[in-house]
């Protein structure tokens, strides 16, 4: 699944592990969904809507 | 560096350090004891297994990792790494059966039974994590 946490992340000069911060994981957990190699699950999904303040939807984008 | 510090793995290396110090003052003890002295019967059997329960000790403490570790991500990545081990082991073993079984390599292991190959298969599980995720799991 693509995402756009990387340019959210940007645009608030948060480093990967200043996000893992605010959501309470690991740094390679943020890592691991910022280049789409693990997709998370719905509560974890809806924690880093939470902290963006936005939609899953404008975070998580469909394939294709 | 991220301040996430996994009380999972916290807990887990505790457990590890207790059941392995438990594992080698058993092994010696019931080596010695079975050298030095003529246990037989009943006490001989709870004897030989002492040994063994630290190391079963070992997969509970692995599978409370499993179900404590908070950080889903990490948790997938130990789950995977408990499957490529049970699978190495599960081969291992089995091949090694069929060998024996046809006489081309002598009975019995010299030590090396199915728990030695599943830790050997967590070590190779998390090479194969960080070839294919690019990490092992752990609290960084």
């Amino acid at each position: 699944m693509k995402n756009r946490l990387k340019v959210l992340r940007a645009e608030r000069d948060w480093s990967q592990s200043d996000l893992a911060d605010h959501l309470q994981v690991s740094r390679q957990s943020v890592n691991a969904i910022e280049t789409g190699k693990y997709d998370p699950s719905l509560p974890l999904a809806f924690r880093i809507a939470d902290v963006f303040g936005l939609p899953i939807e404008e975070i998580f984008l469909r394939e294709g | 560096m991220s301040t996430y510090k996994s009380p999972a793995i916290r807990r887990y290396t505790i457990r590890l350090a207790v059941l392995m110090s438990l594992y080698v003052m058993l092994i010696f003890a019931a080596g010695w004891t079975f050298r030095h002295s003529d246990i037989a019967g009943l006490p001989a059997f709870a004897l030989a297994i002492a040994p063994a329960l630290p190391i079963i000790g070992v997969f509970w403490a692995v599978m409370r990792l499993l179900v404590e570790e908070s950080d889903e991500y990490i948790r997938m990545l130990h789950v995977r790494q408990c499957l490529f081990a049970t699978g190495f082991c599960l081969t291992v073993m089995t091949i090694w059966e069929f060998l024996q079984n046809y006489d081309l390599v002598p009975a019995g292991n010299g030590g090396f039974g199915a728990a030695f190959f599943w830790f050997v298969g967590l070590g190779l599980g998390a090479v194969y994590n960080r070839a294919t995720m690019g990490a092992i799991g752990g609290s960084a």
